[in-house]
């Protein structure tokens, strides 16, 4: 099975910090990491391939330093990856982010099944997975907690999460899933890994590799925009009620009455 | 923090990153519940398994990384931060292990190397039992020839990962007369015919790892289980213990490092008389002396394991001084830290009472401190009788 697994670099949230006068993150001194729930898209496609063979190849779009999390993906056993990497591609939102993945993706050739997490911790849309399925023009399902391999890796079995319970779905490939938390428990990287990993040469794509218009990446292809970024006031009260219970709910009604709620 | 320059190499470095995330991640989140339990920790050691643990001191001809004595240090060392039990369950099966690597045929160690480097199958090594423990000369444990077999019969106490592991080296009498010289080493497998798992010990400390007995009536076993020759059975045994023993140094530094870990942290926030029990010198005084105990432990260990790797052949007196003080340092220091935590030290809620229980062990197997320091004693008696 030819397996993409799409990853994203977060900053690490043990490390944020935020600044509260302008409303924004301050990104100097943060660490970035590999987006949690893309450790479980990786160990998603690491496991099928060690039960129906194959290749898995991981890829990012973002700054150069963006190495550093496929070097991570290496250590933990996929087999290659790349990064697309571009000023122009500054400032994307989904839509340009899934163009260029798509484009990316269709560089690299043929694969029976991409992989993404259910959403990045940061940008936190959950739209790229489906987003980019649309752009390949292959079957999307999100929200994967569970899957089986059928007709010797031809069809997936999933379970996907909702929200009054779950659907248990079949799928041809090629196909486009996103992944929950509880999907698996990612694996630790190996030395071999590491050591590999340390070696590998990891290729960088530009938009023109690519093949990507530069009228639909970056800024320049996003037609969402950011206006303001605002931090909720939190002015909810709290008040304890004493007493016995038959007068707490007396008080508890009263005051539901006084608020006008019932 | 500033750290002593072990000049370790990009691949010892990485072995330090990987054991100690490993720890953080699989282990300490688990370890309480483990001790609590007595649970043995399959799934951590699948992961060691994953991350190529088992095959760090495997030569690469038999699937292994090709490391020595320091990589094997290292890797104890960080897993020691989070539980000891688990560490000693994956050292065992390099204690287990070293037997065929040091003596065994080329066909055993294809046989079976592959394997014990996968992390696929467990080793372990048997030599203690109910009478002879470190005095190892007197085993009853006894091995027959008879035609193209050999027929064990015996008990053998507390080895660790008793019933777990597949692969068991032991050490039975083969010539009783013969005193030490009658003793040989046999590689046994589980569901070998005869081969049996008696009681699992209940214990006070290192509740995560099994420790039980094998129990050998008339277990048959092909004549080319033999390791090494006949009658090297203790010299098998003592130069497995030699090249096993600095490791256990090395258990010891990273346990009394994790225990000076929650000592400070917990000194540094405790407020009583109006400050944090950091402030106050007594204490000061304590953590001053376990870093530096740890630091000069952890030297010891390094240095001997370079020493070994460098291809030292006379080395039992240097690891009898790798195992001895750094497994001291880590009993006083675990002591120590559940004083400087007070009665919260006491509580299982805080991880230090669990270290101080688990340290003892340290002092105790793989020959106590009281035979370590026979041994070295014996050497310098030898060596300044040479200078004479
Ligand atoms: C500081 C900041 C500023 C932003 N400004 C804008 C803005 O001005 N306008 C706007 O529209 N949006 C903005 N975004 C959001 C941006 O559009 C998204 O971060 C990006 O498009 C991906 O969406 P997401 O993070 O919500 O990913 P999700 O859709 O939540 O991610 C789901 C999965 O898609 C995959 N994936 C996501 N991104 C990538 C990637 N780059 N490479 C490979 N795989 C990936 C991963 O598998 C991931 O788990 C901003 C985000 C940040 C953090
Ligand atoms: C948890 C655990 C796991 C173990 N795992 C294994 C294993 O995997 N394989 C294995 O073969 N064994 C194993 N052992 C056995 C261990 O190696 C022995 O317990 C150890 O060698 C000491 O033997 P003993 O307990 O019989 O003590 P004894 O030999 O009875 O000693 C009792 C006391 O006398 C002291 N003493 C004895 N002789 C002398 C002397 N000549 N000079 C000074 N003091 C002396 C000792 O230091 C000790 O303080 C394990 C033990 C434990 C507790």
């Amino acid at each position: 099975m030819k397996i993409a697994v799409c990853i994203k670099q977060v900053p690490d949230a043990s490390t944020v910090r935020f600044d509260k006068e302008k409303g924004t993150l301050v990104r100097e001194g943060v660490e970035s990491v590999i987006n949690p729930f893309d450790y479980n898209a990786i160990e998603a496609g690491l496991a099928l391939k060690d039960q129906v063979g194959g290749e898995v190849s991981v890829l990012t779009m973002g700054p150069p330093q963006a190495q550093d999390a496929i070097r991570e993906a290496i250590s933990l056993g996929v087999d290659n990856g790349i990064v697309v990497s571009d000023r122009a591609f500054a400032g994307a939102d989904t839509l340009a982010t899934t163009y260029t993945l798509a484009k990316a993706i269709n560089k690299l050739g043929a694969f029976d099944l991409v992989i993404c997490g259910k959403q990045a911790v940061d940008g936190d849309t959950a739209q790229v997975g489906p987003g980019l399925a649309v752009r390949l023009g292959i079957p999307c399902v999100t929200c994967v907690d569970d899957l089986e391999v059928l007709e010797d890796g031809r069809k997936l079995r999933l379970k996907r999460m909702c929200e009054q319970g779950y659907d248990i779905v079949e799928v041809e490939l090629p196909a486009l899933i996103t992944v929950l938390a509880s999907l698996n428990i990612p694996r630790v990287p190996s030395l071999k890994g590491k050591m590999r990993a340390k070696k590998a040469d990891i290729p960088m794509l530009s938009a023109e590799d690519i093949g990507a218009e530069t009228s639909k990446v970056g800024l320049a292809g996003s037609p969402t925009q950011v206006a303001t970024t605002t931090v909720p006031t939190f002015d909810a009260k709290r008040e304890m009620l004493e007493g016995e219970p038959e007068e707490q709910v007396d008080a508890l009604i009263g005051k539901l009455k006084e608020a006008g709620i019932l | 923090m500033s750290k002593v320059n072990y000049f370790l190499t990009e691949e010892q470095e990485m072995i330090v990153d990987l054991t100690r995330q490993i720890t953080e991640e699989k282990i300490i989140p688990v370890r309480a519940e483990l001790d609590r339990n007595e649970e043995f920790p399959w799934d951590i050691m699948k992961d060691l398994a994953q991350a190529d643990l088992f095959a760090l001191y495997i030569p690469e001809e038999y699937g292994g990384l090709g490391g020595g004595t320091m990589e094997n240090c290292l890797a104890v060392e960080q897993l020691a931060r989070g539980c000891i039990a688990v560490t000693t369950t994956f050292a065992a099966s390099a204690l287990g292990g070293y037997p065929i690597l040091l003596f065994g045929t080329d066909e055993q160690k294809q046989k079976y190397l592959p394997d014990v480097a996968a992390g696929k199958k467990l080793v372990a090594f048997g030599l203690t039992e109910a009478n002879a423990g470190s005095d190892a000369a007197g085993i009853q444990c006894t091995a027959v020839e008879d035609g193209d077999y050999w027929v064990l019969n015996g008990t053998k106490q507390w080895i660790t990962s008793g019933g777990e592991a597949e692969i068991y080296t032991i050490i039975a009498m083969t010539d009783r007369n013969k005193g030490a010289r009658g003793a040989t080493a046999f590689i046994v497998e589980k569901g070998d015919e005869g081969f049996s798992f008696g009681k699992k010990e209940k214990k006070m400390g290192l509740r995560a790892s099994s420790t039980r007995e094998l129990v050998f009536n008339d277990c048959r076993i092909p004549k080319d289980r033999i390791l090494g020759r006949r009658g090297q059975g203790f010299i098998i045994a003592m130069r497995t213990l030699d090249l096993a023993r600095p490791g256990i140094g090395a258990i010891g530094v990273g346990l009394a490092q994790a225990a000076l870990d929650e000592s400070v942290k917990y000194a540094r926030q405790r407020v009583q008389f109006g400050q944090p029990i950091i402030s106050f010198q007594a204490i000061q005084h304590m953590l001053a002396d376990m870093a530096t105990s740890i630091e000069a432990a952890r030297a010891l260990v390094y240095a001997v394991a370079r020493t070994i790797d460098a291809g030292e052949k006379n080395f039992s007196k240097l690891s009898a001084m790798a195992k001895l003080f750094p497994t001291d340092v880590a009993m006083k220091v675990t002591t120590d830290a559940v004083q400087i935590l007070g009665g919260y030290g006491y509580m299982q809620d805080y991880p230090v009472e669990k270290m101080m229980r688990d340290a003892k062990i340290l002092q105790i197997y793989e020959g106590t401190n009281q035979i370590q320091r026979n041994v070295i004693g014996q050497a310098l008696n030898k060596e300044y009788a040479k200078e004479g």
